[in-house]
């Protein structure tokens, strides 16, 4: 009986040697473990064996089963790998094959410089202010201390609109955010005409000049200004703040110049250079080997206007800025043809 | 303004600043230098170790330097001819070490040849073999070195040269002849080497437009001593005061007028030395006299005229001549002295004597008073003007000059006399003449020097540094400002040739302003506010509207920016409007108007991207509304309104086309109104219906609907009108667009609640019914809702069917039915819900269950 054993477990396993696929497996596993299979057999037997024979038998049966069993565990275990192994093999992607497109949205590059020059500003604490893009003369230039005929307007060429009636204040598209200053001052010392709060503003939107249209110059163009008006405000104050931006906006290391400019609705004024963030200063085309790239016109608010908003001179004082995104996209990204701006061409503002 | 190096040497000892140096202390101080262009001076080396701290080049440069060994003076002393070519010389020329043969064609020495050894040797600027110049003969500017050649049988190996081979100027119709007094042998920089700064002047540094400006800028930037030119002169004959008067009508127009007179001067080209600096000034050189009246002009900042004093007594009758200065009568005219007729009018002031106008004042002299060739006395004016009226008769009559330019931005009264005595002493020392004693000053107008107080508590208000009285005053008195000690600080005195200095609040702007350019931009430290923060108001418009972008973008749209300047005919493809903002100076009549449409600016960016395979944008910008007078105001004609407005549009393929999507359908009107709904959901309205409509000219009257939200009409959309999209050249798929009213939807208030989710699990259940055509499906779906109540949670049509099965004239709206409740919901309780809902389906709507 013993030697029937050996038998049956030696032709079990040498047939498990040439299986390999789950069926063939299945087939072996009820030849050689199913009910009717000479190793069941054999313990079906066992109640007809002696006393004596009974246990060792049994034994042998049982050590034989443990055997098939482990045998067709692994074998099972085997075949399951080599299957996987195989429809992992012919599941395999062109992985260069290019992705499935997304339609995305985007914004105009000049809201998205916007919005990282506003960003800024406002964790200094700037708030956003808008006023409209058509202005009176009065509001675009004298309250800003143009006086007409003045030559300092011949620095900015302006745009007039047709209008009946109006020849000591002419209507004009505005050739700066400037007048929003004096809206916003009127604004502010309205809350308390005696002693009027202090103002920290921005001022983003679009602005027009009398230009050919060229790759050079544009009819119109985003300006954003800063206006600071307070009690104990001063020039150190300007540098501080514009320096502290500029630091934001091009980089820890930015290093900031002041030359001393004209405008006339500050005194002093300033020209603000960054030192060109393209070459690092070395000299290069982009800010045409000087090494300073010119960002904005700055100055200590002028009495006058600080007057025509509200503000007496004698007891406050202010900062004001004014800057163009456009500009800065132009010298960041290398553009070369300012029109591209309005010109509304994907290829164009895709690529932002 | 061009502005040579050498000429600021006359007043400023500029030893130890390099041209970079004292350009950027130019520039840092309000007088920011342009371009540098190098006439000889040794250029900056920035390419090699010779940086020096800042280590750039800081400036636009062009130019040439001169090679000391390579090109220096020398001098010819015999014009030889050529053997084998007519039209050439050659130049027995001595170099200061040896005798030289040099081949020319020069013109100006031409007339010389074959005259023998010359009495008076010529000098020259003498290039020898290996130098580097410009090539005289090429266009433009084009470095050539000096090799050995010979030219029709001579060997050539030097020049001498012209202006344009040492890059002074454009001139190269002959060589350069210098003055007598030229050293030969001297290395040609070291004689007249230099170097022309271009300086952009702004308006309230207009007083520094000369170089004794600039001089005395830098002299107070540097510390050094300002050396202003002695101007003194021996007079003769009978006093200039016996001979001429002066009437000033206007002294508001005319605060002052000053003539002198020279006698017998001989007309004949300046010294080299002074037309080389007018020519680096950008001043072409025409005669000692007129290049006198430049000279003093560009020296001393006030513009001068000359008048020939014969053609003037004899307009007098040989009389007395009197000077009159008056505004021009409408239609007066003048030949002025480039020989057109002006008609002028009574923006111009005139200078005139009895007879009648001899020049627009400021601006341009008249034809008939000039100085020509034969010119022998002249009177000599320097006068004082209105700038503002200078500036719109230069603006009227096109007439940009050196005069205007500096009248029209304020030159002060005190230097006519100045001026005058300049250019007297200058006329007489290049022609000849004989100045005549005295002058003719009417001066009716005197402005007051401006007194100022400054404290150093202002100082530190306005400026955030600590000075000391004695500080201030130390930076105010080297741009001359006179200081007086007061209580409280100084009295400050603004010096006689400044104009832009005022009294109060706004002298103590423009006194601190010169404090800080004195002290210097650069030595103000940094501070951070120490001042108290604002009331915070926020922008909620602003916020609002950034919030529609994000919302677009996450859409799928592109946002783009047109101009806000157009033209009626290309708005009126969509949309024609009779009124408009229209520009009174358009540069384009393409962009004369302000647009009404910003439907009109979003095609014309889709017909602009037409071959796009898709385009899905937006636009979010004002419209300009003019508005009709204001009478209330009675100021004119009234701003226009802004009202701010949303575009979207969108046309082409649905799905962008790939390697496994072959095809796509175009977008359309649904696509669309997907995008609608998603962003006003976005923004929170809960209250949206879509009403069919066919009144937006613009759209394809059934493919178009209103878009209410709390029953309030705040903007339309829909498939372009064929008629309107024929007008574009875009391809054939359909355009879809949407018109917002911004200012309308901002006001509306947005119903927002966020709701718990419920534990308990839904029922789900489909209805499919039978009903007219004509019934829409907004209708149905309404009527369900209103009949679920509370319970369904939610309504979603699944399916649309059209058909046989149907009927024709019938249509088939499937709906999947979520039920929601507090408790789970039994299988009778949803049925019976069902049941309420088909019976009022069945007897509002017609409809028929679709089994
Ligand atoms: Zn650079």
């Amino acid at each position: 009986m013993l030697d029937k054993l050996n038998e049956i477990e030696k032709t079990a396993l040498e047939s498990l040697q040439s299986i390999t696929d789950q069926a063939a497996l299945e087939a072996w596993r009820v030849a050689n473990l199913g009910r009717s299979s000479p190793l069941m057999q054999v313990f079906t037997g066992l109640g007809k064996l002696s006393k004596e024979e009974r246990p060792t038998v049994g034994a042998a049966a049982n050590r034989v089963k443990t055997a098939l069993e482990s045998a067709w565990e692994e074998r099972a275990q085997a075949i399951k790998e080599a299957a996987l192994a195989k429809s992992l093999e012919e599941e395999a992607l062109d992985v260069t094959l290019p992705g499935r497109a997304v339609r995305v949205g985007r914004l105009h590059p000049s809201t998205q410089q916007l919005r990282r020059v506003l960003d800024i500003l406002a964790e200094m604490g700037f708030q956003v202010y808008t006023s409209r893009e058509i202005e009176t003369d009065e509001v675009n230039y004298q309250l800003l201390n143009f006086p007409p005929d003045h030559p300092a307007r011949d620095m900015q060429d302006t745009f007039f609109v047709r209008a009946e009636g109006r020849e000591d204040n002419p209507i004009l598209l505005r050739t700066h955010t400037s007048p929003g200053q004096i809206h916003a001052m009127r604004e502010y010392a309205a809350m308390n005409p005696e002693n009027p709060p202090p103002i920290r503003i921005a001022l983003p939107g679009m602005c027009f000049r009398f230009e050919q249209i060229t790759a050079r110059s544009e009819i119109q163009f985003n300006q954003v200004e800063g206006l600071v008006v307070g009690k104990n405000i001063t020039f150190a104050d300007l540098k501080g703040t514009l320096s502290d931006f500029a630091r934001r906006m091009f980089g820890r290391h930015a290093r900031t110049r002041f030359r001393a400019s004209y405008f006339p609705f500050t005194e002093p004024s300033a020209e603000m250079d960054v030192e060109c963030f393209v070459c690092g200063g070395k000299g290069c085309s982009v800010c045409k080997n000087s090494g300073w790239l010119e960002i904005l016109g700055c100055g200590m608010v002028h009495p006058i206007v600080l007057q025509n908003g509200g503000y007496d001179p004698t007891r406050y004082s202010g900062y004001a800025w004014g800057m163009g995104p456009e500009r800065q996209l132009m010298l960041r990204y290398r553009i070369d043809d300012i029109r591209y701006f309005w010109g509304n061409d994907l290829r164009f503002l895709e690529q932002f | 303004m061009k502005l040579p190096i050498s000429w600021l040497k006359d007043y400023i000892d500029l030893d130890g600043l390099t041209v970079e140096d004292i350009a950027r202390k130019l520039t840092l101080a309000g007088l920011e230098v342009e371009e540098i262009k190098y006439a000889g001076l040794p250029m900056p080396d920035h390419a090699g170790s010779g940086m020096h701290s800042s280590g750039r080049h800081e400036f636009k440069t062009s130019g040439i330097s001169w090679d000391r060994d390579k090109i220096v003076v020398a001098e010819i002393r015999e014009v030889m001819p050529h053997p084998n070519a007519d039209r050439l010389t050659l130049l027995d020329l001595y170099d200061g070490q040896q005798n030289q043969v040099v081949l020319t064609g020069a013109p100006n020495i031409f007339h010389l040849k074959g005259t023998g050894k010359l009495a008076k040797p010529i000098k020259v600027a003498y290039a020898k073999e290996g130098s580097t110049i410009y090539d005289g003969h090429a266009e433009g500017l084009v470095l050539t070195t000096l090799k050995r050649a010979k030219i029709r049988g001579v060997e050539s190996y030097s020049m001498a040269c012209s202006e344009k081979e040492l890059g002074i100027s454009e001139e190269h119709e002959g060589i350069i002849i210098l003055d007598d007094d030229a050293p030969v042998g001297m290395p040609l920089v070291d004689y007249m080497g230099d170097a022309v700064l271009d300086i952009a002047v702004v308006p309230n540094m207009a007083r520094n437009a000369n170089v004794m400006g600039v001089a005395r800028e830098l002299a107070a930037l540097t510390g050094r001593e300002l050396k202003k030119p002695v101007i003194e002169y021996r007079t003769e004959g009978e006093s200039v005061e016996n001979l001429v008067s002066i009437e000033i009508t206007e002294p508001e127009l005319n605060p002052r007028f000053v003539i002198g007179l020279i006698r017998d001067v001989e007309i004949k080209p300046s010294p080299y030395k002074i037309q080389r600096r007018l020519r680096l000034a950008g001043i072409r050189p025409i005669n000692n006299v007129v290049d006198a009246t430049n000279y003093a002009m560009l020296d001393q900042g006030e513009p001068l005229h000359a008048f020939d004093y014969d053609v003037l007594k004899s307009r007098a009758g040989n009389k007395n001549v009197k000077i009159i200065t008056r505004s021009a009568k409408d239609g007066e005219k003048l030949t002025t002295l480039d020989d057109v007729e002006r008609t002028l009018s009574s923006t111009n002031v005139l200078v005139c004597d009895e007879k009648g106008p001899l020049s627009i004042a400021g601006v341009m002299g008249g034809a008939e008073s000039e100085v020509t060739d034969k010119t022998k006395n002249i009177l000599l004016e320097g006068a004082a003007w209105n700038f503002i009226n200078i500036r719109k008769t230069a603006k009227q009559h096109n007439l940009p000059s050196e005069a205007s330019f500096r009248f029209s931005r304020g030159v002060h009264p005190s230097l006519a006399e100045t001026g005058v005595k300049r250019g007297l002493q200058l006329m007489a020392e290049w022609s000849g003449g004989k100045i005549a004693p005295g002058l003719v000053d009417a001066y009716p107008l005197k402005p007051k020097d401006s007194v100022v107080d400054v404290s150093p508590r202002d100082v530190k208000r306005l400026l955030g540094i600590d000075l000391t009285v004695e500080q201030i005053a130390e930076l105010l008195t080297r741009l001359e400002f006179k200081c007086e000690p007061t209580a409280r600080g100084l009295r400050v005195t603004a010096p006689s040739h400044r104009l832009d200095i005022g009294e109060g609040v706004i002298g103590l702007a423009d006194v601190l302003e010169e404090v800080a350019r004195s002290y210097g931009y650069d030595n103000i430290p940094e501070t951070r506010m120490s001042d108290s923060l604002p009331p915070q108001i926020g922008n909620p418009i602003y916020e609002w509207e950034e919030r529609v972008r994000d919302l677009l973008v996450s859409l799928g749209l592109q946002e783009v920016v047109s101009y806000r300047l157009t033209s009626p005919e290309r708005e009126s493809r969509v949309v024609k409007y009779d009124e408009y903002v229209t520009l009174a100076n358009p540069i384009t009549p393409e962009r004369r108007v302000m647009r009404r449409s910003l439907v009109a600016s979003v095609l014309d960016a889709v017909e602009k991207n037409a071959r796009a395979e898709s385009i899905a944008m937006f636009e979010i910008g004002p419209v300009f509304e003019p508005v009709k007078s204001d009478p209330s105001t009675g100021s004119g004609q009234a701003l226009p309104n802004e009202p701010r407005k949303l575009v979207l549009a969108m046309t082409g393929l649905r799905d962008a086309l790939a390697w496994d999507v072959k095809e796509s359908p175009n977008f359309d009107f649904y696509d669309m109104k997907g995008r609608v709904e998603l962003l006003l959901s976005g923004l929170h309205f809960t209250d949206v219906s879509y009403i069919p409509t066919d009144s937006v000219p613009y759209l394809h009257p059934g493919k178009s609907a209103e878009v209410r939200v709390n029953e309030k009409v705040v903007g339309v959309f829909g498939e372009l009108h064929p008629l309107v999209k024929d007008k574009y050249e875009v391809e054939e798929a359909p355009i879809l667009v949407a018109e917002f009213d911004l200012d309308v939807l901002r006001t509306v208030s947005p119903s927002y609640e966020i709701k718990p989710v419920p534990d308990v699990p839904p029922v789900f259940e489909d209805i499919a019914v039978v009903l007219d055509e004509s019934i829409p499906a907004s209708k149905v779906e309404a009527l369900i809702r209103q009949t679920g109540g509370r319970a369904l949670a939610n309504v979603k049509l699944f399916d649309v069917y059209r058909g046989e099965q149907v009927g024709a004239g019938k249509k088939s709206l499937a709906y999947s039915l979520t039920y929601q409740s507090d408790k789970t919901m039994t299988d009778a309780e949803a049925a019976a819900i069902r049941r309420k809902i088909v019976r009022r389906l069945e007897h509002e709507l017609g409809a028929r269950l679709r089994s």
